[in-house]
């Protein structure tokens, strides 16, 4: 099984330890992509689960703190639209997102998506890969150019907290692939 | 030559997608070092290594030292965090989503296990 075997040498990556928290990167492999790897102490089945079930959905996609779900409308089969919405519990601001989805598996969902003002449409790639009771997921944004994948990174700073600059190491460890 | 903020930033992003790169400019981050003592750890020729680190000083990534000898290179932290603060920004939105999925997780798992112990009996 091969997967297994990229699955394992991902979780040793970094070369220092890192304890306590599962590994997580954010690579940017091409320059229209980003891509997100993270492990799961928990088998497939849940973590499908709480990728597709607007219920358990709510719990956690949420973003920078201070922000709910109100509106989690899933697809359930290739060809339904599905539309997220979050509202910001202090200034009442409110933005969402939606697409189409293109492929829903046990082992991958596959949708388009559009972000309220924001140019461009991203095709997002989630992959579930179970190994010894963990699972590891990979989500994939694939976006028309290079333009608007690094105006969607941007986004993020508009929301939340500032940045800080002094864990650019801890990055860079993450970021080797 | 002449570029926009934007193209520079898609610059250095290029630069940064490549491991080897990614590896080199770690290196630089804790000091600077020369084109023999960055090929080292690398299973790679000095001209392979050149190459790369001609990409990353195109990016503005590197830049040479004043030793004439050595030409050392050394990393403008500056413009890495420049580009880095937008994924490590987008990175922490994400842990943050992903560490509350790591406690619905457990929750979720808490609830099919009374099943699997109801049969088997709990206590022995």
């Amino acid at each position: 099984m091969n997967e297994a075997g990229t699955a394992k040498a991902s979780a040793t990556q970094g070369g220092a330890t890192v304890k306590n928290a599962n590994p997580f990167k954010v690579t940017t492999p091409t320059g229209k992509e980003i891509r997100m790897t993270r492990v799961f102490d928990a088998p497939r089945h849940l973590v499908v689960d709480a990728f597709s079930k607007p219920d358990l959905l709510k719990k956690w996609l949420l973003g920078p703190p201070g922000w709910e779900m109100v509106v989690c409308n899933v697809a359930t089969k290739p060809g339904e639209r599905y539309r997220y919405e979050w509202r910001n519990t202090e200034t009442g601001y409110q933005f969402g997102t939606g697409g189409v989805a293109r492929e829903i598996s046990p082992g991958r969902i596959v949708h388009t998506e559009v972000m309220d003002g924001q140019a461009g449409e991203s095709l997002v790639t989630t992959d579930f890969v179970e190994e010894g009771g963990k699972t590891t997921v990979t989500m994939t944004l694939l976006f028309e150019s290079r333009e608007i994948r690094d105006m969607a990174l941007k986004s993020g700073m508009e929301h939340g907290v500032a940045a800080s600059y002094n864990r650019l190491e801890e990055l860079l460890v993450s970021q080797q692939v | 030559m002449q570029r926009t903020r934007a193209q520079q930033l898609d610059a250095i992003f290029a630069a940064l997608a490549d491991p080897t790169r990614r590896a080199i400019v770690a290196r630089l981050a804790s000091g600077e070092a020369s084109v023999m003592e960055l090929a080292k750890p690398f299973a790679m020729s000095q001209p392979a290594i050149s190459k790369h680190l001609k990409v990353l000083e195109r990016a503005g990534l590197i830049s040479r030292g004043q030793d004439r000898q050595r030409r050392p290179r050394r990393l403008e932290a500056k413009r890495l965090a420049e580009a880095t603060r937008w994924l490590e920004r987008y990175r922490r939105i994400w842990e943050a989503n992903f560490q509350r999925l790591d406690a619905l997780l457990e929750e979720l798992k808490a609830q099919e296990r009374p099943v699997r112990r109801a049969k088997g009996g709990e206590r022995s």
